[in-house]
C-alpha cells in the first residue's frame, strides 16, 4: 500500500498550487463571478496551456492518459482556488462521456478541441422529478426519417451558457424508470428551438434550464452512434457511461470538497489564533479548541474516504461503486460541519460578503447536492452492503 | 499510489492462518466469542499467550533482540486480522503492550534479563498503578509517595481502576518521590511485587457486574530502589514513552469492521413481524452510516502504516485514532443494542462466563449485546479520557 505522490502528480501539485497563488485571489474570483462570463477567458487558456484540460483524456487524442489520481491532486489545488470555470462540465461531465461513450469519428472531433481549450462542453441530464436518479430521465427523442426529434426541458445544466456543445440525454424507448432506453445527443445551442434560460449559482458558478421545442438532430448526432443491427452503438444504451461519468465527476469534486475543506480548517485555526476576546485569543478557549479539533478531524477522514474511493476505482474493486458513494456521504456530512464552523467561529465576518470563507461554505452547500446528496447516495450504498 | 499488497503477504497471510486454525482450541474460542471487554477472561486469554509464545509469536510489535518476530506493520496487522477473524482472545494488555516497552526502552541490562522472558512466557501478570482517586484526567498530580530510605522506598497511597489486579502478581506504578517543582517532575516509576506486605486490593465492581478493577492500598509497602525504571524523579519521561510506543501500533479499523458485521449478523436474525431487521431502511441507514466512518479511519491508518513503512513519522493522523476508535466502537454497541431491543435486557453475567454451564434465557447471538454496550463507555474515558485527547490535538497539532 502506497499513498505517496509520483514525480509527476508532485509537479502537477506544485503547478496548481502556484497557479491558485497568483491567479486566484479571492478579490480576483469575486470580480470574475460577477462578470456576465463568469470567469475569465484569460484563465481557461492558462489552463488550456498548462494541460489541465487533456489530463483524464488517451493519448490517442491528445490528452495525458492520466488517471483519476491526477485528477485528484488538480482538483483538490484548484478547489482551494473557488474554481469557477467549466473544467468539470467540459472535461468531465462532457469530455470523458464523448471518450466513453462516443464513435470513433466524434471522439477525433470533440477531444482533441476540448484538450486545446477550443470546446466547452455541458452535459444536460437532471430535470424535474429525477433528482440523480437517471433511469428516471423522461425528456423524449423521437425517431424520425434521417434523425430525431428533441422535446421537453432540462435543468440545471452547469455551464450551459459558454457550452460549445451540448450532450443532452433524452428518452428513446421505453420509460420513466428503464435503464435501457436512454440516449445521449450532441447538439449546438444554437440549434432552432433550443432556448437557453440561464442564471448564477450561489457557489459562483453559471447553469442554465434549457427548452427543448421541437429540436431536429441528425443520426450522426447520437454519441456512440445508432450502429447497424445493434453491437455497442450509443443508441438506447448511454445509461451505463453516464453511471460511470457521474463516478467521476463525484471523485472530481471530492477532491475539490477535500480541498476546500482544508482551507477552510486553515483559516479557522489561523483566526482563532489571533482575534482577541475577553482579553486572550479565542482559540485559547476549550470549547473551541475540541470543535476545531473535531474539524481537523473531519479534513482528515475527507482525505482518507477520498483515497480509498479514488484507488478503489482506479483498481477496479468490486466494491467501487460503494466507495463512491460512500465518499459523497462523508464529504457532504463533514462539508457541512467543516463550512458551518467556519462561518461560526469566525462570527460575524463569517457572515459577510467580503470574506472568503463564506464562498467556500456555500460552494460545500453546492457540492453536496451534485450528483445525489447524503441521503441519495446512502441509500444507493444501502443497496450495496 | 496504490492499494497492492505484495504475494508475499498472501503467503504470510496463509501461514498464520494455518497456524491459528491447528492451535487455538474451541475452549479459548469461546472466551474471544464471549469476551464484552478488551480485557478478555484472564485463564484463556493466558493460555493463548503460551500457545504464541511457543512459536515466538507473544509480542509481535517488540524489538526482535527481545523476543518480537521482526514483522513489519503490515505483517503485524495481517496477524492482528487473523486473530480476530478466528475469534482469539485478546492478549492482557498490561504486561506485553505497557510495562515490556517500558523495560525495553528505560530498563538496565539485568532489569530487562529478568523481566522481559517472564511477560512473554505469561509467568508473570502485570498490572497497572497509574490512576489514583484524586488523580484521573490529571495524572501528574498523583500522591501515592515513595520515601527513600536507604536501599529501598517506602510507598504508602491508593491506587484506583487497576484492572486485574486480583490476578496480577506484579504492579508497574507511577509513585511521587519529590514534592518540589512541577508536578511532573517528581514522578518514578516504579516496579513491584503484589505479594510485599502492605499491599491490599479491593474488588470495584462495574456497572457490568464485572469484576474487572480494583482499588489497591499501600500501606508502608517497602520496595528495592532497584525495582525502579528510569532515573528518579524522571517516571513521567518512561511513561510518555510509553504512549509514544502505543501510537501507531494499534488499528481499530479491523475489529471494527468484525463487530458491524456482528450486528448484521443479529439484525438478519431478529423477525420484525415476519421480516428481519436487516430489512428495515432506517436501521440499514444507520449502519451504513457506520460502515463509512469505519472506512474512513480504516485508510487513515492506512495512511499511517503507509508512512511507518516508508520510514517517516506518523504524522497528525495516529492522534486521532483513539478518539475516532472508540466513538465508532460505543456507536457499534449501540447500535447492536437497538437491534437486540428487549433482549438485551435479561441480566446475564454467569451465562457468558467461558465454560458456563448455565442455560441463556435468551438467543445466544444476542447474548453479549448489553454487557458490550455497558463496558464500552468505558472505552472514552481510559487511556486519556477523549477530552483530554482532544487537548492533546489543540496543541500538539493544531497549536492552540
Amino acid at each position: 500500500m502506497e499513498f505517496s505522490l509520483s514525480e509527476e502528480q508532485r509537479m502537477l501539485k506544485d503547478s496548481a498550487e502556484r497557479f491558485v497563488k497568483k491567479e486566484c485571489q479571492f478579490e480576483q474570483r469575486r470580480e470574475q463571478m460577477r462578470s456576465p462570463l463568469g470567469y475569465s477567458d484569460k484563465q481557461w487558456a492558462q489552463m488550456a496551456e498548462l494541460g489541465w484540460l487533456c489530463i483524464p483524456f488517451s493519448e490517442k487524442y491528445d490528452g495525458l492518459g492520466g488517471s483519476v489520481v491526477d485528477v485528484m491532486v488538480l482538483l483538490e489545488e484548484l478547489g482551494k482556488g473557488l474554481m469557477v470555470e467549466p473544467w468539470l462540465s467540459t472535461v468531465i461531465l462532457g469530455g470523458r462521456l464523448v471518450e466513453m461513450l462516443g464513435t470513433e469519428q466524434q471522439k477525433q472531433e470533440v477531444i482533441p478541441a476540448v484538450c486545446g481549450g477550443q470546446m466547452k462542453l455541458a452535459l444536460a441530464y437532471s430535470e424535474v422529478g429525477v433528482r440523480h436518479q437517471l433511469a428516471a430521465i423522461s425528456m423524449e427523442a423521437k425517431p424520425k426519417v434521417d434523425g430525431f426529434v428533441l422535446n421537453g426541458e432540462k435543468v440545471l445544466v452547469l455551464s450551459a451558457q459558454t457550452a460549445d456543445q451540448l450532450l443532452v440525454v433524452a428518452r428513446t424507448c421505453g420509460s420513466a424508470g428503464d435503464e435501457h432506453g436512454l440516449t445521449v445527443f450532441l447538439v449546438d445551442p444554437n440549434t432552432k428551438g433550443v432556448t437557453l434560460s440561464g442564471y448564477a449559482t450561489v457557489d459562483g458558478y453559471r447553469a442554465a434550464n434549457i427548452v427543448f421545442d421541437n429540436v431536429q438532430v441528425p443520426a450522426s448526432a447520437v454519441v456512440g452512434g445508432v450502429g447497424a443491427g445493434g453491437g455497442n452503438a450509443g443508441l438506447d444504451n448511454a445509461f451505463e457511461s453516464l453511471q460511470v461519468v457521474m463516478n467521476e465527476a463525484i471523485l472530481a469534486v471530492g477532491a475539490e470538497a477535500v480541498g476546500v475543506m482544508d482551507l477552510l480548517y486553515q483559516a479557522t485555526l489561523e483566526y482563532a489564533k489571533t482575534r482577541k476576546q475577553f482579553g486572550v485569543p479565542i482559540g485559547k478557549f476549550q470549547v473551541l479548541q475540541h470543535r476545531l479539533v473535531d474539524v481537523f478531524m473531519h479534513c482528515e477522514q475527507s482525505r482518507s474516504v477520498l483515497l480509498m474511493a479514488v484507488l478503489h476505482y482506479l483498481e477496479g474493486f468490486k466494491e467501487s461503486d460503494k466507495s463512491i458513494s460512500g465518499l459523497k456521504v462523508q464529504i457532504g456530512k463533514s462539508g457541512r460541519q467543516v463550512g458551518q464552523e467556519a462561518i461560526q467561529l469566525h462570527g460575524g465576518m463569517g457572515m459577510t460578503d467580503e470574506l472568503n470563507v463564506g464562498y467556500y461554505f456555500k460552494r460545500l452547500t453546492c457540492i453536496d447536492a451534485l450528483f445525489g446528496n447524503v441521503d441519495f447516495h446512502l441509500a444507493r450504498y444501502a443497496t450495496l452492503v | 499510489m496504490n492499494l497492492t499488497i505484495g504475494s508475499k503477504y498472501h503467503e504470510f497471510r496463509e501461514q498464520i492462518q494455518g497456524f491459528i486454525d491447528e492451535h487455538l482450541t474451541d475452549d479459548i474460542r469461546e472466551a474471544g466469542r464471549l469476551a464484552t471487554s478488551v480485557f478478555a477472561e484472564p485463564k484463556r486469554a493466558m493460555a493463548w499467550q503460551k500457545i504464541l509464545h511457543k512459536q515466538g509469536w507473544a509480542a509481535p510489535h517488540w524489538p526482535k533482540q527481545f523476543g518480537g518476530t521482526g514483522w513489519d506493520v503490515v505483517e503485524r496487522s495481517i496477524f492482528a486480522q487473523e486473530c480476530l477473524k478466528a475469534n482469539a482472545p485478546p492478549l492482557i494488555p498490561m504486561s506485553l503492550l505497557m510495562c515490556g516497552p517500558c523495560i525495553i526502552g528505560y530498563g538496565t541490562e539485568e532489569q530487562k534479563a529478568e523481566y522481559l522472558p517472564k511477560i512473554l512466557s505469561g509467568k508473570d501478570f502485570w498490572c497497572q498503578g497509574y490512576s489514583e482517586p484524586g488523580a484521573g484526567s490529571d495524572l501528574a498530580s498523583l500522591q501515592t509517595f515513595a520515601e527513600s530510605d536507604g536501599e529501598d522506598y517506602i510507598v504508602n497511597g491508593t491506587k484506583i481502576w487497576t484492572t486485574y489486579a486480583q490476578y496480577a502478581n506484579k504492579m508497574f506504578c507511577l509513585v511521587r518521590t519529590s514534592r518540589e517543582g512541577k508536578p511532573q517532575a517528581g514522578i518514578t516509576f516504579l516496579l513491584l511485587d503484589m505479594n510485599t506486605p502492605g499491599i491490599t486490593v479491593e474488588p470495584i465492581i462495574g456497572l457490568d457486574q464485572v469484576h474487572e478493577q480494583n482499588t489497591v492500598f499501600f500501606d508502608n509497602v517497602r520496595v528495592p530502589k532497584a525495582n525502579r525504571i528510569g532515573k528518579e524523579n524522571d517516571g513521567w519521561s518512561v511513561a510518555k514513552y510509553l504512549l509514544m510506543f502505543e501510537r501507531g501500533g494499534q488499528e481499530y479499523a479491523p475489529a471494527l469492521h468484525f463487530q458491524l458485521a456482528e450486528v448484521r449478523n443479529i439484525a438478519e436474525q431478529i423477525d420484525v413481524a415476519g421480516s428481519s431487521l436487516w430489512q428495515d431502511p432506517f436501521f440499514k441507514r444507520k449502519y451504513c452510516e457506520l460502515e463509512i466512518e469505519i472506512s474512513a479511519l480504516e485508510f487513515t491508518e492506512n495512511r499511517i502504516k503507509s508512512a511507518l513503512t516508508n520510514g517517516q513519522n506518523p504524522g497528525p493522523e495516529a492522534s486521532m485514532t483513539k478518539i475516532r476508535g472508540t466513538e465508532i466502537t460505543q456507536a457499534i454497541t449501540e447500535l447492536a443494542l437497538e437491534a437486540a431491543g428487549e433482549f438485551a435486557l435479561p441480566l446475564q453475567v454467569g451465562a457468558i462466563e467461558p465454560g458456563s454451564k448455565e442455560t441463556s434465557v435468551v438467543p445466544e447471538f444476542v447474548q453479549t449485546v448489553m454487557p458490550k454496550y455497558l463496558n464500552a463507555r468505558a472505552t472514552s474515558i481510559y487511556g486519556g479520557s477523549n477530552e483530554v485527547q482532544r487537548g492533546i490535538i489543540a496543541k500538539m497539532v493544531l497549536g492552540l
